[in-house]
């Protein structure tokens, strides 16, 4: 029989996710494949704004899309008419993806051949920030009907994030939302947050957003 | 589910943890676990109890959780308060200027194993 020990471990139990999220990013880099990771609560507008960027970018970079809701079959049909490659991911009921799953995602998408691949995480705002995905820039959507106190209440998912879509903006005039604190909690999280109001239904904004994109994209697969 | 999602990642830890010290039986896995971490202990421990019976390494392990209590400071004033009781609002000078400094570790502190 051997000896009982005790083991001091002392470490995050992120920390083997985070060191796989690491490993991944290094690899998208040496395959010039820049990852997006888009997190948001249901229903913010997610699908609605992915196809709206790739009407934008297609011609310009030859992009792939991963679903990781839970039922989303129709969201890739939607983002299959627009004729990018896409997948399901399946996440087995987990309220998160890890970058395990990203990366066996990734390997099914292919990404040679592919220059941009936005993952639709899973939706709510809590556990998905948990998690690097090992995607090289994340970004949140927070539209209108939300309520503009979500940085207050969920602020780390806004730490996380490198870039804040408000969505919806064509319905301001009724939601008592004010677009100025919303700015104001959110840096006050995290001052280098990049912020885009926008509206998927009728354009507004989009261009804003897909200029920073393609730029973020263009520096990454195009670095030596 | 989000605990089960947690247990996962603590089993994988012990798991890389027993490779490393070549244990072979793990009794006891402490948890150290803040208080806004956003997991619920009960649901943790019904989550660990189920998902370590399809292990080898840590089959009849108990978990035990030490809480971390969560700690805001203000940065107008300068004090830390108790963040479960006053939350974002500092209550000695009712700023809102205030960050989370401790309260959503989840760290794995030890393992008693042979
Ligand atoms: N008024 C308005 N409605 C929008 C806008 N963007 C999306 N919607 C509507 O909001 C609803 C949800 O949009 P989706 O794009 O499906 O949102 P999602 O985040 O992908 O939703 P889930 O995948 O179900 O979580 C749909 O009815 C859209 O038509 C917008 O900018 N303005
Ligand atoms: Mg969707
Ligand atoms: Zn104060």
């Amino acid at each position: 029989m051997d000896k009982i020990r005790i083991i001091e471990v002392k470490e995050s139990i992120f920390e083997d996710n985070n060191r796989e999220a690491a490993r991944l990013r290094a690899r998208l880099k040496n395959e010039r494949t820049f990852l997006l990771n888009l997190m948001s609560s249901p229903g913010s507008g997610k699908t609605t704004t992915l196809m709206r960027t790739i009407e934008e970018l297609k011609h310009e970079f030859r992009i792939g899309v991963m679903e990781a809701d839970i039922d989303s079959s129709v969201d890739a049909e939607k983002i299959a008419t627009t004729g990018v490659k896409s997948i399901q991911l399946h996440t087995g009921g987990m309220c998160h993806l890890d970058a395990g799953m990203t990366e066996q995602g990734l390997n099914e998408l292919g990404m040679e051949n592919l220059d941009l691949v936005i993952l639709e995480n899973v939706g709510n705002l809590v556990c998905p920030a948990e998690f690097d995905t090992g995607a090289v820039k994340n970004a949140m959507i927070l539209s209108v009907p939300e309520g503009h106190d979500k940085p207050l209440k969920y602020p780390l998912i806004f730490t996380v994030c490198d870039v804040l879509i408000i969505n919806k903006i064509d319905v301001l005039p009724y939601f008592d939302f004010d677009l100025e604190k919303v700015k104001e909690y959110a840096l006050m999280r995290n001052p280098n947050l990049k912020i885009f109001p926008i509206s998927a239904k009728t354009g507004e904004g989009i261009s804003a957003w897909t200029d920073w994109l393609r730029n973020q994209v263009g520096d990454w697969i195009n670095a030596d | 589910m989000h605990e089960l999602g947690i247990v996962f990642h603590i089993i994988k830890t012990v798991e890389r943890v027993g490779d490393e010290n070549s244990l072979t039986n793990v009794s006891e896995v402490t948890l150290e676990l803040g208080e806004v971490s956003g997991v619920v202990p009960s649901e943790l421990n019904d989550c660990w109890n189920w998902a370590v019976k399809k292990t080898e390494l840590m089959k009849e392990a108990k978990l035990l959780i030490e809480t971390i209590p969560a700690l805001t400071l203000c940065e107008s004033c300068g004090k830390t308060y108790g963040t479960v009781e006053f939350g974002r609002v500092c209550p000695y000078c009712g700023s809102e200027n205030t960050y989370l400094v401790q309260g959503r570790e989840i760290n794995l502190k030890e393992i008693k194993a042979c």
